[in-house]
């Protein structure tokens, strides 16, 4: 299987199966184009016809180009046969290991976005904290459950992470004591709305995470429109110098500053430049995925605009990395050549299988998302998992279960995509977002377009 | 100049997967 499309000037090629990345000349974008269902006679026959006018486009030049093709197709990089499907990979009965957690230690917030996804840090339950005996187990859960792995990853999320500071503290503290007995480094990441970010914080975290997610939706009108206080003022006023600090202090450590975009600001790239613009260099920003009855909803007349928007987004990019300027921007980093193990790209992000989340009750779902929802309960951290069927179902979830996804150039990209979009939107983890899928798909061919730009440069 | 560049899986951290 072959995609091909044309973006910023280039014609691009990209064999599905092999991952391999074409960047091609007009004359044989159209030869690719017929190659697998027409006689090179007839394919010589157009080409001539079409390019007339081109006198370096000869029958020679044509038979050229049928051999680079022939010699690709040889060498697995075009027109490559689904080598995957066919072998006998049984997904279910893969062992896995638990490599990730997600600790909820807070189930309280001191925002009140309209959008949030967990009903402004409650997750549709009661507030509620993580106590240290529950996150101190749950480091011991996530020891015990993850065999040979080396490196284990700990989000601290919420809620509001940084209203249960001292906890998250004793756990990293706990965790740092134990590490290097049991074989294990830890990777913490803390996710925060940066209100209660202070001096403490800062030096805390830019000792221990490795990650840090601030929240930050770009235009101060914008981000002040859905992500207000609890006495409903905007509060771009006050993250945005705290985050400044952070970053500054931070040096070289990573970090994401993320927003979410809604119809409110389809011309998100705007946002994006304004965070960029006010010194922030990593950068994501996602679309928001909620009812269709919300007023902020995206709707299917925005998705023209939200393509233009991220070709418009890859175009700065380009031009800003050129003037020494330049900024990252999440869903464009791609590896094409030392890019995800085929594993991983198949199986997709792990949730329920190789990442959990644990409430502050230590009760553990699938991910983030699931949480609050009982029927996705796996278990918990002292019982362990007990909910194996619905554990199997996520091991299930993958590139390759999904019916809609078989003829999807992209699958090997987005494994299949988010079980958690999948079920909001279609009522099971294996269906298909579609309008996530729509925006994915828009992305990737954006990520791929850059890095052709950047090859055509050297 | 070449009509077709180059820039395989076929032979092979938990926001966007790949």
């Amino acid at each position: 299987m072959i995609h091909q499309y044309k973006l910023n000037g280039y014609n691009i090629v990209i064999d599905v199966f092999s991952g391999s990345v074409h960047s091609v000349d007009d004359l044989a974008y159209d030869i690719i184009s017929l190659y697998e269902n027409t006689p090179k006679e007839q394919i010589k026959a157009k080409m001539l016809e079409k390019y007339k006018d081109d006198k370096t486009i000869t029958s020679q030049e044509i038979d050229d180009v049928f051999s680079d093709i022939e010699e690709l197709r040889k060498n697995k990089q075009l027109f490559t046969s689904d080598t995957f499907e066919g072998k006998a990979f049984d997904f279910k009965n893969r062992n896995t290991v638990i490599k990730a957690l997600c600790l909820h230690v807070a189930h309280t917030c001191n925002l009140n976005c309209e959008y949030c996804f967990a009903s402004q840090g409650k997750y549709h339950g009661e507030r509620a904290i993580m106590s240290f005996e529950v996150g101190k187990r749950a480091i011991d859960f996530l020891i015990e459950h993850s065999g040979t792995r080396h490196n284990l990853e700990v989000d601290f999320f919420g809620g509001e992470p940084l209203l249960n500071f001292d906890v998250v503290k004793k756990i990293v503290a706990y965790a740092r004591s134990i590490e290097k007995e049991k074989g294990k480094n830890f990777r913490f990441t803390l996710t925060t709305n940066g209100i209660s970010i202070n001096d403490d914080v800062i030096d805390f975290a830019n000792k221990e995470m490795h990650n840090v997610v601030l929240s930050l939706d770009g235009r101060k009108e914008i981000h002040d429109n859905l992500r207000k206080t609890i006495s409903g003022k905007g509060s771009y006023d006050i993250i945005v110098p705290k985050f400044l600090d952070f970053v500054k202090k931070r040096g070289n450590k990573n970090y994401y500053v993320r927003g979410t975009f809604t119809h409110n600001n389809t011309d998100f790239t705007k946002d994006i430049f304004h965070m960029a613009d006010l010194g922030f260099s990593e950068l994501s920003m996602e679309p928001v995925v909620c009812s269709p009855k919300d007023p902020y909803a995206l709707t299917e007349e925005d998705l023209p605009i939200l393509y233009e928007q991220y070709e418009i987004l890859a175009k700065e990019m380009l031009k800003r990395e050129k003037e020494g300027r330049p900024f990252t921007f999440y869903h464009y980093m791609l590896d094409l050549k030392n890019g995800p193990c085929i594993y991983k790209r198949i199986s997709g992000c792990g949730s329920g299988t190789e990442y959990m989340a644990v409430t502050p009750w230590g009760e553990l779902f699938p991910c983030h998302q699931f949480v609050g929802d009982s029927k996705y309960s796996l278990g918990n951290i002292y019982d362990g998992i007990t909910n194996l069927d619905m554990v199997n179902k996520f091991k299930n979830c993958n590139a390759y279960a999904r019916k809609d996804c078989a003829s999807c150039w992209a699958k090997l990209y987005c494994s299949g995509g988010c079980a958690a979009n999948a079920y909001h939107s279609t009522g099971d983890i294996a269906g298909v977002y579609d309008y996530g899928c729509k925006l994915f798909k828009k992305r990737i061919e954006c990520a791929i377009m850059m890095q052709v730009a950047k090859e055509n440069k050297k | 100049m070449k009509r077709i560049q180059t820039l395989k899986l076929v032979d092979q951290q938990t926001c966007g997967v790949a």
